[in-house]
C-alpha cells in the first residue's frame, strides 16, 4: 500500500509531459506553423512572377545571398533548408505517430458513421498531408534538385523553368490539385494549431482561429495558384 | 395503436467479449412517438423474450439523463441525433418506415462485454489518476474562506457537468477521450482549491489517458457535438495549455 | 417556539371517530415482539450528545488500520463518502456497485440542494432551527439525536464539499448562494444549478477513486450483492455477483456497510433509476435486521406525468419549481381540455395558495402531492386520459417571467425546462407544464441505532437504505444532507467503535455460514433461470407497481392494503411458477438481475402494506383514509403511534414480528403539523 500522505496517488508511475499524445501534437503544430510561415514567403516570392522574368529571377538570386556577409553564400538558404526539413522529419513523424495510434485506438469501425461537427478538412489531414508530402517530391525534383523541365527546355533559369512547366495543362492540374489540398490541410490545420498551443479558450477567440484558418487556407492556396493559373492562361508567359 | 410508428432496427448483437459479433435485422411495430428510445428497445426486448430470443444487452439506469450509464452508436451518432443522452432521446425524433442501426461505443479502450454493453472502466482509472483534488475529510477550511469569482465558478460547474458517458470518444474518429479529460482539467483548474495539484494532475490524467489506448486528438470536433452535456471545445485547448505550462516547468 | 406557525391541536378537536387504539388493523398479519431501543445515544443535552458519542468511540491506532478491512455496498452519496473517508485513514476497503461505475449511483439524479445550517443569510438559521424543521417535517416520526446530528454536522458538508472543488453555485462577490426549498422559511440550501446530486457525488467520487489509487480502496464495478454473511453472530462480508462473468463471489471482511440506496422501485413507476432495488437491504432483513417502517414513502409532487403504458420511469422536475411557479387547475371539469393560456383568471384554481395562504405553493412534498391527488380525483385533472381520468395540474411560470423575465427564468431552470421539452415535446416558456406526483423517496429502511449499526452486529447501514432521520416524510434537500453527513462525518467515528474489537477471528471460505449464503445464492440463480414460464420479468414488476400504487400509495384503508396483500401473495406465487428469465448464468444476464430484484419487491411490498395497515393514523407521507381532520388534513395518533415500527423477519409462513422503538422527544414537543 503506497502511503498517501507522501505519495501523489495515482495509476501511472513516473508520467513525463513530454511523452504524452498531447506533447506529439505540440510538436506537429509547431512545425505545421514552421511550414506556414515558409509557404507564405514561397508564395510571395511566387507571386513576383507577374513582375516578369527579371523580377523574378532576380528574387530567386536574391534568395542566395541573403545575409551575405554574415552568412556564406546560400547560408540562408541551407539555413532554411535544413530548418524546414527537420519540421518536415518531425511533422511527418508525429503525423504517423498519431496516426498509428489512432488506428489502434479504434480497431473495429462503425457499420454506419456520420460526422457531425467536423469540417470536411479535419478528416482529410492524413490523406492531404500524404499528397502533400507526394507533391513536395515531386516539386522539388521539378524545381530544385533535378530541375526537369517536362517540356524539355532549359532548367537553369527559374523563371523559364516556371513558365515552361504550367504551360503544360495537366501540370497546372497537378499544381492546382496539390493547392487545393493545401487549401484543405490549412484549413484544418492552422485552428488545429492553435487549439494544440491552447489559445482557443473561450468560444470567442474559437471563432477567430477558425476564420484566421480559413482565410489563410484561401490566401496560401489561392495565391499559390495564381501563377500556374496566369501562365497556362498565358497572363505570364 | 394507430399513430403507432412501424421501424426496422438493425442492432449489434454479440454475445460475449470472445464472440466475433454481427448485426441482426428486427422489426418492431406501434412504436408511440411519446416513448423515448430505450423503452422502444425494451418493446423489442419483451418480443424477443415472449419468442424465446435472448433480449438485448444494453445498459441505462437514471433513464433522466444524469448518470452517464446509457450509450448507444444510433445512425452513426452517439446518443442518436438530438444533443442528448440516448435515455432522452425520444421517438419522436424519428418517422414511420425508418432503419435505425444500433451499435455499441467502439474503442479499444471501451471492450464490447455484450451486444451494446462496452466498459468504460478507463474513464475511471483516468480519475483515479489525478482527476480529484486531496482534500482529506475534517480537513477542509471554512466554506466562504476562500471566494472563488463569480465567471471562475460557473465555468467549472459548466464543464463539471460531464456525466462520463464515453460519447467524446465514441464519436471522435481517433478514439481520443480529449474532451471528458479537458473537462476534468477545467473544472478543477478554475477553482483556487485545484491549483496545488494543477500540473501533476494534467500530467499524470494524460498519461493514463494514452496508456489506456485511446486516440491522440486532433481537433477535429465531433466529440463536442455528440457530447449531450455540450461540453465545449475549449476545454481540449484548455487541457493543452495546461500541459504545456506543465511542460515548462519541468512535469 | 412563538414564532413557528404551528397549532397545536388535540385530538377532541377533531373527529368523534373511534379514538386510535379501538383497532388492531393488521391483527393476524403480524405477532409482536418485544420493544427495541437505541441503546448508543448518549444521555444528556441534546446538543452534546455527537460529541460524548465521537469522544467515547474506541480508537484503532492507524497501524492497526491496514489489518481491519470494511466492505461497503453502494457508491452513493453515503457510501463513496464513506468509501473515501475509511480509506483516508487507512483501513482496507472494498467498495460495490452494480452500476459500471461508481460515478452512477442513484445520487447523481439529485437536482434541488443539500441543507446546512450555516446561517449565511442570516435570516435566523441555525443548528437547532435546521433540526427543527426536520423533525416537524417529519411529522414527528424521527428519533430526534440522529437528527440533532445531522444538522449538527450539516455545517462541515459544505466545507468538505467546497474544499474538494464542488462548483456550488456564487454570488456576484464570489461566496455560495442559497436558496429556500419546500417547507422552511428560511434559505439554507446550497445548490448548483439543478444538478446539485451530481456534484456532490462528484466530489465523492474522485475523493475515492484517489483512494482507489493510493491502494486503499478496492473497487467493485457491475457487482450485485445477493447476500450478507453472518458468521457466529456478526456480519463478516458478503455473496456478489459478478455482472459481467456471472462468477458467484465471496467477500470477507470484519465489517458490512450497506448504502445501497432507497426501494421506491417496489412501484415499478418512480423517480429512482432503472437498478435502484431492496435486494442488499432485503438480504439483511431476512438474515435477522430490522426493517423499519416500510410503509414510509415520499410521493413527489413535481413530477412529469405518465404518458402512456410503456413508460419505464418517471422523471423528476426539481421542487425549487416551486419557488416561481404557480401551481393550479381549472375550476370547472369542462375546462380540463381546454388550452390553459384560453383560461382566464378568475376560472383557475390556485388551490394551494387557496388552502394554505402561508406557505402557498411551498408546502410540504407530501401535502403538495396530496392536494393534486385530490383535485385531480375530483376530476379536475389536466393532460391526456390515462386510463379513465387525467393526472396533471399546471405548474404556471407566465407569472414569474412576466415579474423576472423570461432570461431570469432560463437562468435559473435552463435544464429543467429543456428536459420537460424533451420528454413532453411540449415548450414550458409558452405553455405551463403540467406535473403530477411520483414515487421519489423511501423514508423507511433497515433499523439503525444511533451509531447506525443494524440489529445484526457489524452490519451498518447508511444513506437512504436506513430509516433514521426523516421520520414520516423527507424534507426537500436534506437526503443529500445525510447521505454525505452520514459517509464522511458519522460512520467514520462509529464504526470505529466496532473496528476497535478486530480484527475479528479470520473465517474462511469453507465456514458453514459462507458456505450456506452462497450455495442460496447459487440455488435462486438457478432456480430463477429453470421456471422456463411465460411471463416476463418486466410484467411482472409492472403488475406489482400497480398493486402497490392504487393500495399503498397516495392515499391507503385498510380495507384496500388487505387487498392489496392477497395480491401480492398470489402475484409472487404465480411468479415462482411462470417467470420466464431466458439466457445463461455465467454471462451478463439483465432479465436475470431485475427477476432477482422483483422476487424481492414481493416480499418488500407485502410488509410494506402490513406496516401501512397496522399503523392506523395519518402522518407525513403516509394517509390513511380512516385517520383525518374534518378538512382532509392528516391525523396523527400521537398516544397509540409515536413509535418507530421495526419489523423482524420469519421464516416459512409465520407472519412478521412488530418491534416498538418508542419515540421520546426532549428537545423539541410534539404538535400537530400545520402549514396553514
Ligand atoms: C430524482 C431524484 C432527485 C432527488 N433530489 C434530491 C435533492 O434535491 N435533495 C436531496 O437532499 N435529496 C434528493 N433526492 C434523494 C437523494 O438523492 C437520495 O436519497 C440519496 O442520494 C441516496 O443516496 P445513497 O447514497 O443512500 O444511495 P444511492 O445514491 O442510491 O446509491 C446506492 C448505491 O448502492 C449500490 N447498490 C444498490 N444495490 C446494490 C446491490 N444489491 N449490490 C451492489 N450495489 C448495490 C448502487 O450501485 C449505488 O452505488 C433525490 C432523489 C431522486 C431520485
Ligand atoms: C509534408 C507533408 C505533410 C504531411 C504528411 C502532413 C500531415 C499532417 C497531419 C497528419 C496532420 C495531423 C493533423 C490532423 O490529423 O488533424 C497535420 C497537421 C498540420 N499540418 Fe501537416 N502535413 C504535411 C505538410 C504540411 C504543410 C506543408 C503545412 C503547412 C503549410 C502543414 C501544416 C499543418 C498544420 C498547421 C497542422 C496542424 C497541427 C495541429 O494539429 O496542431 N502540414 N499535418
Ligand atoms: C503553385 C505553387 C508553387 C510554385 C509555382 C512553386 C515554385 C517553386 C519554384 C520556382 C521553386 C524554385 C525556387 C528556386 O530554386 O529558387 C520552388 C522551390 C521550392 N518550393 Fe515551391 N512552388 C509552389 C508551391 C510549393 C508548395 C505548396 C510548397 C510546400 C509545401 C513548396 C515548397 C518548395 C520548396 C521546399 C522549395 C525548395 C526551396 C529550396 O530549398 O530551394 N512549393 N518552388
Ligand atoms: S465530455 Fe461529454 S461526451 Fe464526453 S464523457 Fe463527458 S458528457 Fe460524455
Ligand atoms: S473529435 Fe476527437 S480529435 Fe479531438 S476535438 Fe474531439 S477528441
Ligand atoms: S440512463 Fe442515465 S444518462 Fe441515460
Amino acid at each position: 500500500m503506497a502511503d498517501p500522505v507522501t505519495k501523489h496517488p495515482t495509476l501511472i508511475e513516473g508520467a513525463r509531459a513530454s511523452r504524452t499524445s498531447i506533447a506529439l501534437k505540440f510538436l506537429m503544430a509547431v512545425s505545421g506553423l514552421v511550414f506556414v510561415g515558409f509557404v507564405l514567403g514561397h508564395m510571395y516570392g511566387n507571386l513576383k512572377a507577374f513582375a516578369g522574368h527579371d523580377a523574378f529571377n532576380e528574387y530567386a538570386h536574391h534568395l542566395r545571398e541573403l545575409g551575405e556577409p554574415m552568412l556564406p553564400h546560400e547560408g540562408f538558404l541551407w539555413i532554411m533548408r535544413v530548418g524546414l526539413l527537420v519540421a518536415l522529419v518531425v511533422h511527418v513523424w508525429a503525423a504517423v505517430a498519431l496516426w498509428r495510434r489512432a488506428q489502434k485506438a479504434r480497431p473495429i469501425k462503425y457499420v454506419v458513421k456520420k460526422h457531425t461537427g467536423a469540417i470536411p478538412a479535419s478528416r482529410l489531414m492524413r490523406t492531404g498531408g500524404l499528397t502533400i508530402l507526394i507533391f513536395l517530391v515531386w516539386h522539388l525534383i521539378n524545381f530544385t534538385i533535378g530541375k526537369v523541365n517536362v517540356q524539355g527546355g532549359e532548367t537553369d533559369d527559374p523563371y523559364n523553368l516556371l513558365v515552361d512547366t504550367f504551360d503544360v495543362w495537366w501540370m497546372t492540374l497537378i499544381y492546382l490539385a496539390a493547392m487545393a489540398m493545401l487549401g484543405a490541410h490549412l484549413h484544418h490545420g492552422v485552428w488545429s494549431a492553435c487549439q494544440t498551443l491552447g489559445i482557443t479558450g473561450t468560444a470567442q477567440s474559437r471563432a477567430r482561429a477558425k476564420t484566421l484558418s480559413l482565410a489563410l487556407a484561401i490566401v496560401i492556396a489561392g495565391g499559390f495558384s495564381l501563377v500556374p493559373i496566369a501562365v497556362l492562361a498565358g497572363i505570364i508567359d | 395503436m394507430t399513430d403507432g410508428m412501424n421501424l426496422t432496427l438493425n442492432i449489434w448483437r454479440q454475445t460475449g467479449p470472445d464472440d466475433k459479433g454481427s448485426i441482426h435485422s428486427y422489426q418492431v411495430e406501434g412504436i408511440s412517438s411519446d416513448m423515448s428510445f430505450l423503452e422502444m428497445l425494451d418493446v423489442l426486448n419483451e418480443q424477443l423474450n415472449a419468442r424465446g430470443e435472448e433480449p438485448i444487452a444494453f445498459d441505462s439506469d437514471c433513464r433522466e439523463g444524469i448518470c452517464g450509464m446509457c450509450s448507444l452508436m444510433i445512425n452513426g451518432e452517439a446518443h442518436g441525433p438530438e444533443v442528448t443522452t440516448t435515455c432522452q432521446l425520444h421517438m419522436r425524433s424519428f418517422k414511420d418506415g425508418d432503419t435505425i442501426t444500433i451499435e455499441p461505443w467502439r474503442a479499444s479502450a471501451f471492450p464490447v462485454i455484450k451486444d451494446l454493453v462496452v466498459d468504460r472502466g478507463a474513464l475511471d482509472r483516468i480519475i483515479q489518476s489525478g482527476g480529484y483534488i486531496s482534500a482529506n475529510t475534517g480537513s477542509a477550511p471554512e466554506a466562504n474562506s476562500v471566494p472563488v469569482p463569480r465567471d471562475k465558478a460557473m465555468r467549472a460547474f459548466n464543464v463539471a457537468t460531464c456525466i462520463g458517458c464515453g460519447a467524446c470518444v465514441a464519436a471522435c474518429p481517433n478514439g481520443s477521450a480529449s474532451l471528458f479529460v479537458g473537462a476534468k482539467i477545467t473544472h478543477l483548474g478554475e477553482l483556487p482549491q485545484g491549483q496545488p495539484e494543477r500540473y501533476s494532475r494534467v500530467v499524470d490524467m494524460v498519461g493514463q489517458h494514452d496508456h489506456e489506448g485511446f486516440g491522440g486528438c486532433t481537433n477535429i470536433g465531433e466529440c463536442a457535438a455528440a457530447c449531450p452535456k455540450e461540453i465545449p471545445l475549449d476545454v481540449i485547448s484548455q487541457l493543452n495549455k495546461d500541459l504545456r505550462t506543465a511542460l515548462k516547468q519541468g512535469h | 417556539m412563538t414564532d413557528m406557525p404551528d397549532t397545536t391541536l388535540t385530538s377532541d378537536t377533531s373527529h368523534d371517530e373511534p379514538t386510535a387504539g379501538e383497532y388492531d388493523d393488521a391483527a393476524g398479519y403480524y405477532t409482536l415482539g418485544d420493544p427495541i431501543q437505541d441503546a448508543k445515544a448518549p444521555a444528556g443535552p441534546i446538543a452534546d450528545r455527537w460529541q460524548t458519542r465521537k469522544f467515547e468511540a474506541r480508537l484503532v491506532n492507524p497501524a492497526n488500520r491496514r489489518k481491519l478491512s470494511i466492505i461497503i455496498v453502494g457508491t452513493g452519496l453515503a457510501g463513496g463518502a464513506a468509501a473515501a473517508t475509511l480509506g483516508e485513514a487507512g483501513y482496507n476497503v472494498k467498495s460495490f456497485c452494480y452500476q459500471d461505475s461508481a460515478r452512477r449511483a442513484h445520487s447523481i439524479a439529485a437536482q434541488g440542494g443539500i441543507n446546512a445550517a450555516k446561517n449565511y443569510k442570516e435570516d435566523g438559521d441555525s443548528v437547532h432551527r435546521l433540526f427543527y424543521d426536520t423533525v416537524k417535517g417529519g411529522d414527528y416520526r424521527s428519533r430526534e439525536s440522529n437528527v440533532y446530528r445531522l444538522a449538527e454536522v450539516s455545517v462541515n458538508i459544505i466545507d468538505q464539499c467546497v474544499a474538494q472543488g464542488v462548483p456550488f453555485a456564487r454570488e456576484y462577490g464570489g461566496l455560495l448562494d442559497n436558496r429556500s426549498f419546500g417547507g422552511v422559511q428560511v434559505s439554507r440550501t446550497f445548490y448548483a444549478r439543478g444538478q446539485t446530486g451530481q456534484q456532490l457525488l462528484i466530489g465523492a467520487y474522485q475523493a475515492m477513486e484517489r483512494q482507489v489509487a493510493a491502494g486503499t480502496v478496492e473497487e467493485f464495478t457491475r457487482h450485485e450483492m445477493l447476500e450478507v454473511i453472518v458468521a457466529d453472530g456478526r456480519a463478516r462480508g458478503i455473496i456478489a455477483r459478478d455482472m459481467v462473468t456471472g462468477e458467484i463471489e465471496t467477500h470477507l471482511a470484519d465489517v458490512v456497510v450497506l448504502a445501497s440506496g432507497g426501494y421506491g422501485n417496489v412501484f415499478y413507476l418512480s423517480t429512482n433509476a432503472m437498478g435502484s432495488n431492496v435486494t442488499a437491504a432485503w438480504r439483511a432483513h431476512r438474515k435477522g435486521a430490522y426493517m423499519a417502517n416500510p410503509c414510509y414513502t415520499q410521493i413527489h409532487p413535481t413530477c412529469i406525468p405518465v404518458s402512456g403504458e410503456h413508460q419505464s420511469k418517471l422523471t423528476l422536475m426539481s421542487e425549487s419549481l416551486r419557488n416561481d411557479g404557480r401551481i393550479w387547475v381549472p375550476k370547472k371539469k369542462e375546462d380540463c381540455t381546454k388550452d390553459p393560456r384560453d383560461i382566464p383568471e378568475e376560472d383557475r384554481d390556485y388551490y394551494l395558495e387557496r388552502i394554505y395562504p402561508s406557505f402557498g405553493n411551498l408546502v410540504p412534498r407530501d401535502i403538495a402531492s396530496r392536494q393534486a391527488k385530490n383535485v385531480c380525483d375530483e376530476g379536475r385533472g389536466v393532460g391526456p386520459l390515462v386510463g379513465d381520468f387525467r393526472r396533471g395540474v399546471y405548474l404556471d411560470f407566465a407569472d414569474a417571467i412576466k415579474r423576472l423575465g423570461e432570461d431570469a427564468v432560463r437562468e435559473k431552470y435552463d435544464n429543467l425546462f429543456d428536459m420537460y421539452e424533451r420528454i413532453t415535446g411540449e415548450n414550458p416558456y409558452q405553455v405551463p407544464m403540467r406535473i403530477y406526483p411520483a414515487v421519489h423517496y423511501v423514508m423507511g429502511g433497515l433499523w439503525v441505532d444511533y451509531d447506525l449499526q443494524s440489529t445484526i452486529p457489524g452490519l451498518f447501514v447508511t444513506g437512504e437504505a436506513n430509516f433514521s432521520d426523516h421520520g414520516a416524510n423527507r424534507l426537500g434537500a436534506s437526503a443529500l444532507m445525510q447521505g454525505l453527513a452520514d459517509g464522511y462525518f458519522v460512520l467514520p467515528h462509529t464504526i470505529r467503535d466496532y473496528l476497535s474489537e478486530g480484527p475479528f477471528e479470520k473465517i474462511d471460505e469453507s465456514h458453514e455460514a459462507v458456505v450456506e449464503a452462497r450455495k442460496s445464492v447459487e440455488d435462486r440463480v438457478a432456480k430463477l433461470l429453470s421456471i422456463n414460464g411465460t411471463r416476463s420479468v418486466d410484467s411482472y414488476h409492472k403488475e406489482l407497481g400497480h398493486i402497490m400504487w392504487e393500495y399503498c400509495g397516495m392515499e391507503r384503508t385498510a380495507e384496500g392494503l388487505r387487498k392489496a396483500i392477497d395480491m401480492i401473495r398470489e402475484l409472487r406465487a404465480d411468479f415462482w411458477t411462470n417467470v420466464k428469465v431466458l439466457g445463461a448464468a455465467d454471462t451478463l444476464n439483465q432479465s436475470l438481475e431485475k427477476a432477482g430484484r422483483v422476487a424481492d419487491f414481493f416480499e418488500l411490498g407485502e410488509l410494506m402494506c402490513i406496516d401501512a395497515l397496522n399503523r392506523r393514523e395519518s402522518c407525513g407521507g403516509h394517509f390513511r383514509a380512516e385517520s383525518q381532520t374534518e378538512d382532509g388534513e392528516a391525523l396523527r395518533h400521537d398516544d397509540e403511534f409515536a413509535y418507530v415500527a421495526a419489523w423482524e423477519f420469519t421464516e416459512g409462513d409465520e407472519p412478521p414480528v412488530l418491534h416498538k422503538e418508542d419515540l421520546v422527544y426532549t428537545a423539541i414537543e410534539m404538535k400537530q403539523r400545520s402549514y396553514k
